[in-house]
């Protein structure tokens, strides 16, 4: 598997249990979701904006990886297509 | 609720309709080659891609969709937006480069590009077909939804009109123009929901006691049940002489009926109990069809101007933390915590059939806390979590894998990926697509919860809710957030006419039916068949009118994510996949997710119109069933079809 795959799937990963954490907390325990980390703004609301911040984060960070340590798939450095 | 074409969102609306038209055509005057027609040469920069795929993707389901049902249901409506994002996680993560390096112009070019194989092309092409129309269906309702009270015109004039302009973006120039178009409109989106959530926390909350047409709902009481069978308490309270109407058909109901006796008005009232035994009357709305096809409203014939009777706007604060009336402008985070604290009017529905043969639709208040509705669960989509029966939940952790693992398998998404020149070209557009996407998703939640408090709330249709709001507002916001949901549709429309007509020129005929076509006879194929698509579209959007449309989006990421995704994934990370498995993976993912749909309560209840509990199937969300089902069809079928060693097909990766 190509080092970029490789990364991605690590990261894919990483970004599947925090999800899988959010729906299941959502489907099993919704009661939590109503607690209130911070005050006046509920779990279910942080953590919304959570996924939606980690999934840039780990975008960029995939890029920015893939540059640094991955195959360097770019129309340069191949001569097919 | 009375809809007064604006004469300056009708100029907006045209100017934006013009200048995209004016765009394809000017791009179009070359003329084209099929690398250009499906793939815009593969020259498309990077960040224009990204931002296409903003435009591409955020279709009315986001935009007007996602913010009406956090307006009349809170937070839910933001579970849609998470689910929605994070399926561009897999994307990237898992499909963005592959596909890019295998494929030429279509999806399953992509899935064959190691088996050369008719079964694949063919059943990939059917898949993309079927997805496709799935999703075409709920865009060209929605514009006909949009536009019947932005330009006044009706459903079936506002679906061809849109159809007609979508065929000419996609004939004229393919993907090229449908590029542009969709990074004109993704850019537009994303800038005008962040001045509207800008304005939105200028604008803070403050009570009030009705909509922005200035009508206050009125509370009676408290009342003893004697005083409620008494003409004269009832004309005091209302300040007119009024009888109360003891109604057979409403009797069961909690509800209490009072007739104004100059006018004929008929005014409902929902009854509360207080603590003294005692009750309070809040006032509702109905909204009634008789059987010969005339709407009322409160008991007189709807209007049409002005004045006359119409369901009143709503969408209001009913207290603040602390007893303030207003709180003046907040930042994001203050804006969230003054809602927590605060109390909220909300308007379920209940329908009362009557037996003169009407069916009348009542609207009533609901006082909720800002708590209850920043937490999910209130919306029947949703409802489920908070049951106690496993299958509830269930339902809804399907929902949440088909959101999931929809996005990176809908062909009008993947058929992006061909337009940019390299690996690191999808790589980077898919990152500025993701970044442009989660940012128009955190606004979201701002639009709805703003809308909730617009006083300008349609309580009949919640994907006006978006528009409305901006209207409450500025009445040249109004025509541009307009003008901007009507694109919307026309760049997710282009899309998926393209993908359809990819599929159907290059996969089925050329590749499957083995159609020997000049380069330019296969432009010209695809064109037709673009057009043939999009008379179809139009057909369908005009006769599938009243189904709901997120519903309809969400079949069709589940149809996506079964029949698509195992196989794109398994061919990238298993060397074991073989012709048949993939073959074999893509229909039974298409076909079980169909069937299970058909067969589920909700389409029992929304389409047939028959008792949901003789459903067959346990839930209604097929994924959690179908999508695990495709891997498995595909690894079974592979190792039972397995070439002896030697032979079986490289791995890709």
């Amino acid at each position: 598997m190509n080092r970029n795959a490789r990364i991605g799937l690590i990261l894919f990963t990483v970004y599947l249990a925090f999800y899988a954490a959010f729906v299941g907390l959502n489907a099993f325990s919704p009661e939590t979701m109503a607690q209130t980390p911070i005050q006046g703004i509920n779990l279910a609301t942080v953590y919304g904006f959570a996924l939606i911040l980690l999934a840039l984060l780990l975008a960029l960070a995939y890029g920015a990886l893939c540059s640094l340590l991955g195959n360097g798939n770019d129309s340069s450095s191949r001569s097919d297509r | 609720m009375i809809y007064e074409p604006s004469s300056i969102a009708v100029i907006i609306f045209l100017m934006f309709v013009g200048a995209t038209m004016g765009l394809s055509f000017y791009l179009g005057r070359r003329g084209q080659s099929s690398q250009s027609y499906f793939a815009a040469h593969g020259q498309i920069p990077w960040f224009i891609n990204g931002i296409a795929f903003a435009g591409d993707y955020l279709s009315a389901a986001s935009f007007l969709g996602i913010c009406g049902m956090i307006a009349f249901y809170g937070y839910d409506g933001f579970l849609y937006s998470i689910g929605y994002l994070a399926g561009w996680v897999v994307a990237l993560f898992v499909v963005a480069e592959p596909l890019k390096r295998l494929g030429k112009f279509t999806f399953a070019d992509a899935l064959d590009a190691k088996f050369h194989s008719r079964g694949i092309k063919l059943t990939a092409g059917i898949s993309t077909l079927a997805v496709s129309l799935f999703y075409l269906i709920p865009q060209m309702v929605g514009a006909g939804v949009l536009v019947q009270p932005l330009l006044g015109l009706s459903h079936w004039q506002g679906v061809t009109l849109v159809g007609t302009v979508v065929i000419f973006i996609v004939v004229s120039a393919g993907m090229v123009s449908t590029t542009y178009v969709q990074f004109f409109k993704g850019g537009m989106l994303v800038l005008f929901s962040l001045i509207l959530t800008v304005m939105i926390l200028n604008q803070g909350f403050s009570v009030q006691q009705g909509g922005i047409d200035g009508h206050v709902f009125r509370t009676l009481g408290p009342a003893t049940d004697e005083q409620l069978s008494d003409a004269n308490w009832l004309s005091e309270q209302l300040g007119t002489p009024a009888v109360p109407v003891p109604d057979v058909d409403w009797s069961n109901l909690n509800f209490y009926r009072t007739r104004i006796s100059e006018t004929g008005q008929v005014l409902t009232w929902s009854l509360e109990p207080n603590e003294a035994g005692q009750l309070l009357l809040r006032e509702a709305q109905t909204f009634t069809r008789t059987q010969d096809g005339n709407i009322l409203v409160n008991g007189l014939p709807k209007g049409r101007k002005r004045g006359e009777p119409e369901l009143h706007p709503v969408g209001f604060l009913s207290k603040l933390s602390g007893e303030r009336t207003s709180t003046g402008p907040l930042n994001p985070v203050s804006y969230l915590q003054e809602l927590h604290g605060a109390e909220v009017v909300q308007w379920p529905s209940r329908v009362v059939k009557e037996t003169d043969g009407s069916t009348t639709t009542v609207f009533f208040q609901k006082v909720t806390s800002g708590a209850q509705l920043l937490m999910p669960g209130n919306h029947p989509t949703f409802k489920g979590i908070h049951s106690d029966q496993l299958t509830d939940k269930v339902n809804f952790i399907s929902l949440m894998l088909a959101l999931f693992c929809g996005t990176a398998s809908l062909p009008h998404i993947l058929i992006r990926y061909y337009t940019v020149k390299d690996e690191v070209s999808a790589r980077k557009s898919t990152i500025v697509g993701i970044g442009a996407i989660g940012f128009f998703y955190i606004l979201t939640l701002y639009l709805g919860l703003g809308a909730m408090v617009s006083g300008a709330l349609d309580v009949t249709d919640s994907n006006m809710a978006a528009p409305l709001l901006a209207k409450s507002m500025n009445e040249w916001l109004f025509a541009i957030i307009s003008a901007i949901a009507f694109t919307t549709v026309l760049g997710t429309v282009s899309g998926l006419i393209l993908a359809s007509s990819g599929a159907i020129t290059h996969d089925l005929l050329a590749s499957v039916g083995k159609l020997k076509l000049t380069d330019s006879q296969q432009v010209r194929v695809a064109k037709f068949a673009s057009v043939i698509i999009g008379a179809i579209a139009i057909v369908l959007g005009i006769v599938f009118e009243k189904l709901n449309v997120t519903y309809l989006v969400g079949w069709a990421f589940s149809v996506a994510a079964s029949a698509n995704l195992p196989s794109l994934a398994m061919m990238l990370f298993w060397k074991g996949t073989t012709k048949q498995g993939v073959i074999a993976a893509v229909t039974v993912g298409m076909t079980s997710s169909l069937a299970w749909i058909l067969l589920s309560e909700d389409t029992f209840k929304s389409v047939y119109g028959l008792d949901p509990s003789l459903a067959l199937v346990p839930f209604s969300q097929p994924g959690i069933v179908t999508i695990p089902l495709g891997f498995l069809t595909l690894i079974v079928v592979s190792l039972l079809t397995r070439k002896p060693a030697g032979s079986t097909v490289s791995g890709v990766a």
